[in-house]
């Protein structure tokens, strides 16, 4: 009976669609832009990555070809996967420490704190991405400054770290860590909303700074650490400029700094393989999802959420 | 129980000062009342006593023993913070203990003692919620089982009422006053609701700019209000004050001249003259007679009527006559007092000892 009773009042189906044009009609501008320029091309690459399709020649349907061969025969895409894997799985806990051990200590009331704010900021603005690279190869080149600071102070010649396999990794992940601008300030803010009074009751209860920490703050922060970590996780799979500036595109040497987007690039627009780069692409937006619902589905075990 | 002795306690945030020496001494198992206006300082002294704001000058002894530089958990003391300061992600049950397992308490002993506090504070079945899934009113005494298991020497309460609707403020008020009389401790809590303050305290410390202006048991401040500031900051309606020249001396007997009304009074300066609401009556025979009163405006709330009017001269007085009376705005009505319940205040609001009936 409700049911008919609500159906009976509806307006008509033209006077609805009236009421509801206008509304879309603000919203055109956006709809136009998510459907040409992002839904569209997601689509039209879903089916590219069911082809054979290098620009020249129309796409070949090939079906579930090119996913067999990543997952079965192609050595390049294992170690993309190795590169972006160590990566993600580096970067993202030491830049989430770094980040929230600068906040904390930021907001003990240092003196200057806007200053402070300002300088770790920096690295996350300055120049974008790009010139940040370039003087990441600058640092840790042979004659840098890391090997100069290493020779004068140690007397030890280091090696050309980005030239060399073993360490080559390592230097975009310092480059990642550094970047840490940005997940600090939410962490800042984090900080700031933690009622003053929850210490005033811990340090009334006895409760060490040290446990303070731990027992108060960390706990309530967890949304804030639950927020950061998925937003750096996601970042740092789809990371491409710090490893293409550092190996002029190449990924090297031997592959070790192959993030997986650079392989993806590299297949799609210097080997004009299109279709097996849309299923890489397509691979990957998979990883992200996986990794997305496996923190979402975490978090009802460690993140307190307050209401 | 413990007592507390303030001795010329001074806090200054930078070059303001804030609190201009207090003095105080608490006796062991007294619940002492902080009252006074907003900004007066009372929290500021409170949070001084717990340790949670450094002292800038004076000295303060908990049980004899000098506190100023022990930090908050040495001081034996516990703390009911206005907004509860519950740890929201902690259960009822872990809020509770996290004092006495930070102390390294056996487990079984902390047990006891939270099933202890949460049975006279009848929240047994909210033990294992959060915060976030509790009431206001539970939230408080979730606050206040939090003090009690720590066997406090001293409660401290920062206005732990002000968060609540006005019913459920008279029976946690009442509940107040059991749990002081069960565990008789030494209590200071601090309000500036003056219902509150009449209630609870043994003793009511009445503030104001960081200072103490009249320490007393509720009826002392009541009857013998040290100055104009706390005669008119306890009761309610407010005392009337009414504006009195002196027309006359003979000796030490003045002659005053109260709104066309001559009044015979024994003392010197007395410029201020008041009498509160409850004390005023209607008819020329119950004491001494005031003057004319022309109502202006009439409460009426049941059990009292409360008559707002002026007197010739156009000062304001109000008068609080008991049960339903039929007044209406125009009326005029002959107010008397008891002198014995009236006060006179000198130019520097201090009141004057004795009147003459
Ligand atoms: N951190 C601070 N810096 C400077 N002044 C302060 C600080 N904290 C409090 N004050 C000042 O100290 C005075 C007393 O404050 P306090 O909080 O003790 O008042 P209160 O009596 O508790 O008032 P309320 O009834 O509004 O809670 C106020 O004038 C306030 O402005
Ligand atoms: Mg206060």
């Amino acid at each position: 009976m409700a049911v008919d009773e609500t159906l009976h009042y509806r307006a008509p189906v033209w006077s609805r669609l009236r009421g509801q044009l206008a509304g879309y009609g603000f919203l055109s501008p956006w709809l136009i832009g998510f459907f040409a320029l992002t839904f569209g091309p997601a689509v039209s690459s879903l089916y590219l990555s069911l082809t054979d399709y290098s620009l020249m020649s129309s796409p070949r349907w090939v079906g579930a070809g090119n996913y067999v061969q990543i997952a079965q025969v192609d050595p390049r895409f294992r170690a993309a996967m190795n590169v972006t894997f160590t990566y993600v799985l580096l970067s993202v806990p030491l830049k989430l420490i770094f980040a929230l051990a600068i906040a904390v200590l930021l907001n003990k009331g240092l003196k200057g704190l806007n200053w402070f704010r300002a300088i770790f900021y920096l690295p996350s603005l300055i120049g974008g991405p790009v010139a940040i690279a370039v003087l990441w190869r600058q640092v840790f080149a042979s004659d840098g400054i890391i090997n100069q600071v290493l020779m004068s102070v140690f007397g030890y010649e280091g090696p050309s770290w980005i030239a060399n396999p073993d360490t080559a990794i390592y230097t975009l992940v310092a480059l990642a860590v550094w970047q840490f601008g940005s997940s600090m300030i939410i962490f800042l803010a984090g900080l700031r909303q933690i009622p003053q009074d929850m210490y005033e009751a811990a340090s009334i209860d006895g409760a060490s700074r040290t446990r303070q920490f731990f027992k108060i703050t960390l706990p309530l922060l967890t949304p804030v650490i639950f927020f950061n970590a998925v937003i750096l996780t996601i970042d740092a799979f789809k990371a491409f400029t710090p490893a293409f500036v550092i190996s002029d595109g190449s990924g090297g040497p031997i592959d070790s700094t192959l993030f997986y987007t650079l392989y993806l690039y590299q297949e799609a627009f210097m080997n004009f393989r299109f279709g097996y780069a849309s299923a890489l692409a397509w691979v990957l937006v998979a990883i992200i999802a996986g990794f997305t619902a496996l923190s979402f589905f975490s978090a009802k075990y460690w993140v307190h959420y307050d209401d | 129980m413990t007592s507390l002795t303030l001795t010329d306690i001074k806090k200054s945030y930078g070059p303001v000062d804030v609190i201009h020496g207090v003095d105080l001494r608490i006796e062991p198992g007294e619940l002492v009342v902080f009252v006074g206006p907003s900004g007066c300082g009372k929290s500021t002294l409170l949070r001084m006593i717990a340790g949670l704001e450094p002292i800038s000058g004076g000295e303060l002894r908990i049980g004899g023993q000098r506190m100023n530089d022990r930090p908050a958990s040495e001081r034996g003391i516990a703390m009911v913070f206005q907004s509860y300061a519950l740890y929201p992600h902690m259960s009822v049950r872990k809020n509770m203990s996290f004092g006495l397992e930070t102390a390294r308490m056996p487990k079984a002993e902390i047990g006891q003692r939270v099933q202890k506090a949460a049975e006279i504070l009848q929240i047994v079945p909210l033990l294992d919620r959060k915060p976030k899934q509790l009431s206001g009113g539970q939230r408080q005494r979730v606050a206040i089982g939090r003090a009690i298991v720590r066997d406090p020497q001293v409660f401290l309460f920062d206005e732990p009422l002000s968060n609540l609707d006005a019913e459920l403020r008279v029976q946690t008020r009442v509940e107040i006053a059991k749990l002081h009389a069960d565990i008789g401790a030494t209590m200071i809590y601090v309000t500036h609701d003056q219902v509150e303050a009449m209630t609870l305290a043994d003793r009511i410390v009445v503030l104001r700019g960081g200072k103490i202006e009249q320490a007393g048991t509720p009826l002392e401040i009541y009857n013998q209000p040290a100055n104009r500031f706390v005669a008119g900051f306890i009761g309610s309606p407010k005392m009337n004050f009414l504006e009195a020249s002196v027309s006359r001396r003979i000796g030490k007997e003045v002659e005053l001249d109260l709104a066309g009304t001559q009044l015979v009074l024994r003392n010197d300066d007395a410029v201020a003259f008041g009498v509160r609401p409850e004390h005023l009556k209607v008819g020329a025979d119950c004491g001494t007679s005031l003057g004319q009163m022309t109502v202006t405006h009439v409460e009426q709330l049941g059990g009292q009527t409360i008559v707002y009017g002026r007197f010739p001269d156009h000062q304001q007085i109000v008068a609080t006559l008991d049960g339903q009376r039929s007044v209406t705005t125009g009326d005029q009505l002959p107010l008397s007092a008891d002198l014995a319940q009236c006060h006179v205040f000198d130019a520097e609001g201090r009141r004057a000892a004795a009147l003459a009936a």
